[in-house]
């Protein structure tokens, strides 16, 4: 029972292992482009929950200097996840517009497909 | 009656506060969450919501294409002007500590000034964006 | 944490579902209950970002793509045994990984002793600014917000590069 105590704490260490090993199980078995790409946005977002989860501290409060608090969480992890969010919605944007492209040159958007119409073709 | 009357009521109440709701996040930043990347993509999603529920047509004669896509390089460039300042003005590149009299007020202009070049380059990005995916199933 | 329970089964769904509209909808629940799980975890601005950007502009974007492609995916052909079995492996490494990390919410990690101290205990004299997140994204770590905006500016000419239709032009796409 005590073990389970223990290991409560890790209980949202282990779900954001889940949310990652799912977003790279859609990624590698899926052959549709677009669910690739939510699958990869759902690898990327579960990175940004591993870096915040270390930087919170129990009692404290988010970090802005205000009238009668001490303890603040940190602020690094927040500054590098903020950068990290909106380099993620980029590259989201090229790869559909990617996606957009290769529908247009070859009317299909499945990996499989595509993959044939070579095999055909060479 | 159009179906869609209600949606377009309810939306013209709604956009002002949006818009005045991002102009608050943007220069509330250095005293609650907020700042350049916030403001500059609720104000894209203002004009994409307008766009949505009003057509493509009239959007682009309000916002112009043209504005947009110059708005894009526009905040970068405030952004590396700041950054020249800062060497002109002090010792080191991105330096604000002698763009005003002391430095205090120094890093306080040169971060407004920064997080607005954020706020027009996000904003430009996702509207130009936008004006693309829309615009390309209309041949 | 409900939250985190609440976002595996969205997960989950998302994996399963093979209808593509319901998989971007899914897919904008998950950033919204992400942008919930940041504000416990004391993350407002990234919080606010999360939700406007992965809720908001992810979502649109998205759609506007199933609009110009097709809807639904097909039936996968091959089995999924070598990645589900690459996966899990992968997470069970992980796991392993994870009995060597300090407890949850402790204050003595070298997180919150060496940088991260000085930077809460210097900003408000030095920039004047009390939102610390503000005051080293803008004045300590201004470089990095240089690159992120360049970086949000070559997506969005990459963007247009790809799919701008020129009005003069010929439709050769």
């Amino acid at each position: 029972m005590s073990q389970v105590a223990e290991l409560l704490p890790l209980y949202n260490y282990w779900i954001t292992i889940f949310l990652m090993i799912s977003g790279l199980y859609i990624v590698v078995a899926r052959g549709n482009m677009v669910k690739k790409l939510v699958g990869l946005s759902l690898f990327q977002t579960s990175v940004y929950l591993l870096y915040l989860s270390p930087g919170k501290i129990l009692g404290g409060t988010p970090p802005i200097i205000a009238e009668g608090f001490e303890v603040y969480s940190a602020p690094l992890p927040h500054v590098l996840i903020l950068t990290a969010i909106v380099v993620g919605v980029a590259t989201l944007a090229l790869g559909l517009a990617l996606i957009v492209r290769i529908n247009e040159a070859f009317g299909t958007i499945e990996e499989d497909e595509l993959f044939d119409r070579d095999d055909d073709d060479a | 009656m159009r179906l869609d009357v209600i949606v377009r009521v309810t939306t013209k109440f709604f956009l002002p506060f949006m818009l005045l709701f991002a102009l608050y996040v943007q220069l509330h930043g250095d005293f609650g969450p907020g700042g350049g990347f916030q403001a500059g993509v609720i104000t894209a999603a203002t004009v994409i919501l307008y766009a949505i529920i009003f057509g493509l047509a009239p959007t682009m004669r309000l916002v112009p294409p043209i504005v947009v896509e110059s708005m894009v390089p526009l905040g970068v460039l405030i952004f590396l002007g700041v950054g020249v300042a800062g060497f002109v003005t002090g010792d080191n590149y991105l330096n604000y500590s002698h763009l005003a009299h002391d430095q205090v007020h120094g890093q306080e202009l040169g971060v407004m000034l920064v997080e607005a070049g954020v706020l027009v380059t996000v904003c430009g990005t996702m509207i130009a964006i936008f004006y693309t995916f829309a615009d390309r199933g209309r041949s | 944490m409900v939250l985190l329970t609440l976002m595996a089964a969205v997960t989950v769904g998302i994996i399963r579902v093979r209808n593509l509209f319901a998989v971007v909808v899914l897919s904008s629940i998950y950033s919204f209950l992400m942008a919930s799980v940041m504000i416990v975890l004391d993350a407002v601005d990234v919080a606010m970002t999360e939700a406007s950007v992965g809720a908001g502009i992810s979502t649109v974007l998205m759609l506007g793509t199933l609009y110009l492609t097709k809807t639904s995916e097909t039936v996968p052909v091959h089995t999924p045994a070598l990645p589900l079995f690459v996966a899990l492996g992968t997470g069970v490494a992980l796991v392993y990984g994870t009995f060597g990390l300090p407890p949850f919410g402790a204050a003595d990690t070298p997180l919150h002793t060496h940088v991260g101290a000085s930077y809460l205990a210097n900003s408000v004299a030095e920039t004047g600014i009390p939102n610390i997140v503000t005051s080293v994204l803008a004045s300590y770590r201004g470089y990095d917000t240089l690159g992120e905006t360049t970086v949000i500016f070559t997506a969005g000419i990459g963007v247009l590069l790809l799919l701008k239709r020129l009005a003069r032009a010929s439709r050769n796409g």
